[in-house]
C-alpha cells in the first residue's frame, strides 16, 4: 500500500534505537511483516533502500520475515494456517475464528557495528 | 551487537492516534472515520447524514483529499464545521494530519465528527486516526468482488455500506455472493445495502450511528 511511509517509519525507529545504544551503525534490521497487514514485502524492501542511501542506516540489509495467516477455530478448536483472505476454518468452515497471525507489522531485531 | 527490540512500526502514528482517541473521548464526541473508493460516495453519504442530523446532533467534519476544497464546499454549504485538509500526494490521512485538522474546530461544540478519508481502497485500513469506528462505503458500480480482492479494508471496519443499489437493475452485481465473501473476509461486519440517491436503506444507517454514540454516553 504505502510501503514509503512504512519504510520512513521504520527508519526513524531504527535511528532512535541506534541512538540509544551509542549511534553505533546500523548493518541489519529484522522486520516481521504479516500475511495481511496490507504490506507487501518487495515494495517495502525497494523503498527502505531508496531511504538508506546515507546516514547512520547506509546500506543496512533489510531482513524480511513473512509471518503466515494463522487462525484457531472457535467450533472445532483447531489451530491452522490458510492462504486468506477469506477468514474460515478449512476444517469445518466455521466463520467464527480469531486470528493468530498476520497482521504483523513488527520491528524485531536490528545489528549495531561496535561502536568502540 | 543485535539488540531487540519489538516494535510496531507504526508505533509512532498510532501514539498520535490513541492521543487523539483520549481527546475525543474527554470531549464527549463519537468519530468516525469515513473510507472507500473514490466515486464510491462518501461525500454524498455525508450530505444525507448531515441534514438527517441536523437539529439532533452537533456535528462536524473533517474532509480528506489529496488536493482541492471541493468536498469540503460541498459540506460547509450545509452549515457544518468543516475542515479540509490537503495531503500533498499521501494516499490516505494519518493520525497527525488529523490532529493538525481538529485545530480548526470547537471540540466544545460537537457531538458527532465524520471523518472523510482519501478516496482509496487500500491504504486508508492501515492507519488509525484516533477514530470509535471505521465504516467503508462501497458501490454496486465497483463489482462484487471486492472483498477478496481488497480484504483488509473490509477487515478493519465495522460497517459496510453498499450504495448505489437504485443501479442494480442494470448491473450484473451478486448480492448474495458479495455479502457472503464480505462476511467471510470480516464475520463481524455489519452490512447495509444503501441508495444515497433514493434514500433507500438510509434509516438503519442514521439508527446505528445513533445507537453507536450513546453506546459512548453521548
Amino acid at each position: 500500500m504505502h510501503e514509503s511511509v512504512i519504510a520512513q517509519s521504520l527508519l526513524e525507529i531504527v535511528e532512535e534505537e541506534a541512538g540509544r545504544h551509542g549511534g553505533a551503525k546500523v548493518t541489519r534490521v529484522k522486520v516481521l511483516i504479516g500475511k495481511l497487514s496490507g504490506v507487501v514485502p518487495e515494495a517495502l524492501r525497494f523503498a527502505f533502500e531508496a531511504i538508506t542511501t546515507d546516514g547512520i542506516a547506509e546500506g543496512a540489509s533489510l531482513e524480511i520475515e513473512e509471518i503466515p495467516l494463522r487462525i484457531r477455530c472457535n467450533r472445532c478448536g483447531k489451530t491452522r494456517v490458510i492462504d486468506g483472505p477469506f477468514i474460515i476454518c478449512p476444517d469445518c468452515e466455521s466463520a467464527d475464528v480469531e486470528m493468530v497471525t498476520g497482521r504483523e507489522l513488527e520491528l524485531r531485531t536490528m545489528e549495531l557495528e561496535d561502536g568502540s | 551487537m543485535e539488540v531487540k527490540v519489538i516494535k510496531n512500526i507504526l508505533e509512532a502514528n498510532e501514539v498520535i492516534a490513541s492521543q487523539n482517541r483520549k481527546l475525543f473521548a474527554e470531549k464527549g464526541i463519537y468519530v468516525l472515520n469515513l473510507m472507500g473508493s473514490p466515486g464510491a460516495g462518501k461525500t454524498t453519504l455525508l450530505e444525507r447524514t448531515l441534514e438527517h442530523l441536523k437539529d439532533k446532533r452537533r456535528a462536524g467534519v473533517i474532509e480528506g483529499d489529496v488536493a482541492t476544497s471541493r468536498d469540503a464546499e460541498r459540506i460547509a454549504a450545509h452549515a457544518i464545521p468543516t475542515v479540509q485538509i490537503n495531503t500533498g500526494g499521501a494516499c490516505h490521512l494519518d493520525g497527525n494530519m488529523v490532529r493538525g485538522g481538529i485545530e480548526g474546530l470547537d471540540l466544545d461544540q460537537l457531538d458527532l465528527l465524520l471523518v472523510e478519508n482519501v478516496g482509496n481502497l487500500v491504504c486508508p485500513a492501515g492507519f488509525q486516526i484516533g477514530e470509535d469506528d471505521k465504516a467503508m462505503v462501497i458501490s454496486v458500480t465497483e463489482g462484487d468482488d471486492k472483498p477478496e480482492k481488497y480484504p483488509l479494508m473490509f477487515q478493519v471496519s465495522s460497517v459496510l455500506l453498499l450504495n448505489k443499489i437504485d443501479l442494480l437493475p442494470y448491473l450484473d452485481f451478486d448480492m448474495e455472493g458479495f455479502q457472503r465473501d464480505a462476511l467471510k473476509v470480516n464475520p463481524k461486519l455489519k452490512i447495509m445495502a444503501i441508495s444515497c440517491k433514493s434514500g433507500e436503506g438510509l434509516d438503519k444507517w442514521y439508527q446505528w450511528i445513533e445507537e453507536r454514540a450513546s453506546q459512548r454516553g453521548i
